[in-house]
């Protein structure tokens, strides 16, 4: 069994990463991390950087998961990463964090989670901020 | 008192209402540019050329001055917080700003980037006001052969001592060249280079040309190489400084201003040099030699002194002789010229308010960006998450729309597009640009010199060195073409006495991005990988 999940260093994606964990360890699961960019922008502060993916993977070691981490720089938009991850992998379920957008805002920039969760083969399991 | 009093009529010229706007906007588009990597003054210039038209020259060159200071304030944020340097002059900042800031003292590189900017500028600016009129006195003896010579000595020092390969700055010089030869020959009236078109008669106008280069060029450099891994930002609070880091800093501040204001005022210009020269003193004389390559602060405030002093020395030459010695001072004598201003010796005397207006704007901007740098770097480094297609889109349609706006002629855009993948191409086999810019912008002018001292000595080239300072720089012109082989010699003799202060990778790319305009800087620190096109 494998999961995904759509990883961003913000509140929501802390919380999509640690529900993440907590299924995986209910399932005996492999863990697919993924946190990409379009890479267009000299500086993304949704791209994680060395410490904290050096963080990510000490703690899903010490909680004894087997993983893997992507950080896809390819010019997709992340929704298509986490997609694709999920078929490359065939995942049985994706976690991604859910946050509040404004009408305006989705329509100019588009809802990365709700392409997830409309396109993907799998269940997707959307997690909110604490 | 003469000056005193000139400087203060250009004061009340430059604090009124509109002028004091156009440089606030002219300081914060500077500092924008400035803290974008690939996006330096010399282009934003260059795009603004066509839309101040209608504005008075004061006005504009307020604000292209502001543009200029800008920038050099500008890239310091960027070379601290990313490691990239956001302009070529920042590059040696890079070195030991970044290695602050990872050791969690951005807020005081900051800092002393920012004073020592601020304290710098203002010296070379009051260094201006006194020295260019010292020069305008010296220089309207001048005659026609020994402008002749020290045009000749501008363009061959830019080309042979800046950059890498000598090859590559000729090669862009000579296309420089070809492209100021473009239209009707002022003497014969024959036509040169129009390959029968007669829309070329006319020259190709400077702005295109620049707009061409600077902005379509670095554009699809900059599409052919998107993606990129995001680098990241060092978190950092509002800048300030300790006493301690006072005591550190001012001497190296002092140091750089006297390395920055007369390498800037030199014919082979440009910050690039002095920066690093201020680099390698500050490492030698410091009391904390230890600090250095971990983040020493001395290494950040000397070079950050230095080019902002350099800034102020490169106006000395072109309010004084009309000569630019980089990039930006380049597209501003093209300003002049587009002006109808005569740039030259007689620029104090006939333009005297504007020039004095300009100076005293210079004093005024420094001040403006200290206070928007000071407490707002951090938030200027928020622009580098801009999505770059976005960015350049809208430079694309600036160029475009500016290119257009010259002449109002459909054939310009043509030029546009044809020049600007010239542009690219010569970033793609590094090729500098500054030498190119300079070939158009002043091959008219030297040829026009050259003409006038012919004329003078009815085709004798003996005319050519019939005065004492031309045969001067001629032999300035000799050793600075035999100094490789100088030096090489030097060396053989004693290897050991050579300075090996920077790290080897920026030593070498730090002097061609220096002469690759301010574009090619982007890609020094970031993409070390990327050697092979660009170097």
């Amino acid at each position: 069994m494998t999961i995904v999940v759509g990883y961003v260093p913000t509140p929501e994606g802390e919380a999509a990463f640690d529900q993440a964990i907590k299924e995986a360890r209910k399932a005996q699961s492999k863990l697919v991390v993924i946190n990409s960019s379009r890479g267009d922008a000299l500086v993304d502060k949704r791209y994680a950087g060395e410490t904290e993916i050096e963080g990510i993977d000490q703690r899903l070691g010490k909680e004894g998961i087997e993983h893997i981490i992507l950080q896809p720089v390819r010019g997709h938009d992340a929704a298509i990463e986490v997609l694709e991850a999920a078929e490359a992998h065939q995942a049985d379920l994706i976690v991604i964090g859910l946050r509040r957008r404004t009408p305006v805002g989705k329509l100019i920039m588009g809802s990365t989670s709700q392409r997830i969760l409309l396109e993907a083969d799998c269940p997707v399991l959307a997690v909110k901020a604490g | 008192m003469d000056v005193f009093s000139s400087l203060m009529d250009g004061f009340a010229t430059a604090l009124t209402p509109m002028n004091f706007l156009y440089a606030v906007i002219g300081v914060l588009l500077g500092t924008a540019v400035g803290v974008l990597p690939g996006l330096g003054p010399a282009m934003t210039v260059a795009l603004l050329l066509p839309v101040t038209y209608a504005l008075e020259p004061t006005s504009a060159f307020i604000m292209f001055a502001g543009i200029y200071y800008g920038g050099m304030y500008g890239g310091s944020t960027t070379s601290i917080l990313l490691n990239t340097p956001g302009e070529s002059s920042s590059v040696v900042t890079a070195i030991e700003g970044n290695k602050m800031a990872k050791a969690g003292r951005a807020a005081q590189a900051l800092a002393t980037a920012a004073i020592g900017s601020f304290v710098a500028g203002t010296i070379g600016t009051a260094l201006l006001a006194v020295c260019a009129p010292i020069v305008v006195k010296f220089a309207v003896s001048l005659g026609s052969p020994s402008y002749f010579a020290i045009m000749v000595l501008a363009l061959l020092a830019v080309t042979a001592v800046l950059g890498s390969s000598r090859l590559r700055g000729f090669a862009a010089l000579g296309l420089g060249l070809a492209i100021g030869l473009v239209g009707i020959d002022s003497v014969t009236g024959q036509r040169r280079l129009t390959f029968g078109q007669p829309l070329l008669a006319d020259g190709l106008d400077i702005v295109v040309v620049a707009v061409a280069i600077f902005a379509v060029g670095e554009a699809l450099w900059v599409a052919a190489h998107l993606r990129r891994n995001p680098l990241q930002v060092i978190p950092v609070g509002r800048p300030w400084m300790g006493k301690k880091d006072w005591k550190r800093s001012w001497k190296p501040w002092l140091r750089g201003t006297a390395f920055g204001f007369p390498f800037g005022a030199l014919p082979a210009g440009g910050a690039e040099i002095p920066t690093f020269l201020s680099y390698v003193t500050e490492k030698r004389l410091s009391k904390h030699p230890e600090e250095f390559g971990h983040g020493a602060i001395e290494g950040v405030a000397g070079p950050e002194a230095a080019n902002n002093a350099a800034a102020a020395g490169t106006m000395t030459p072109l309010l004084a002789l009309g000569l630019p010695t980089n990039a930006t001072a380049a597209v501003m004598l093209a300003a002049f010229t587009s002006y109808g201003i005569q740039p030259g010796p007689q620029l104090f005397a006939s333009q005297g308010p504007l020039v004095w207006a300009l100076i005293a704007s210079l004093f005024i901007g420094n001040f403006l960006l200290l206070l928007i740098n000071l407490p707002l770097a951090p938030l200027w480094a928020k622009l580098l998450q801009l999505p770059r297609p976005y960015l350049y889109a809208g430079i694309l349609f600036f160029a475009t729309l500016g290119a257009y706006s010259v002449n109002l002629q459909a054939f310009d855009l043509v030029i546009l597009l044809a020049l600007g993948a010239l542009g690219f191409m010569m970033r793609r086999f590094g090729l500098p640009v500054l030498p190119l810019i300079l070939g158009v912008i002043l091959g008219p002018r030297i040829e026009g010199q050259l003409r006038k001292t012919l004329q003078l000595s009815a085709g004798d080239p003996a005319g050519l060195w019939s005065e004492p300072i031309a045969v001067g720089i001629y032999i300035l012109i000799a050793l600075i073409l035999l100094w490789p082989l100088l030096f090489k010699l030097y060396r053989r003799n004693r290897p050991a006495a050579t300075p090996a202060g920077i790290p080897v990778t920026s030593g070498s790319s730090a002097p061609r991005d220096a002469t690759g305009s301010h574009s090619h800087s982007s890609r020094s620190g970031g993409e070390p990988s990327d050697g092979d096109g660009d170097g």
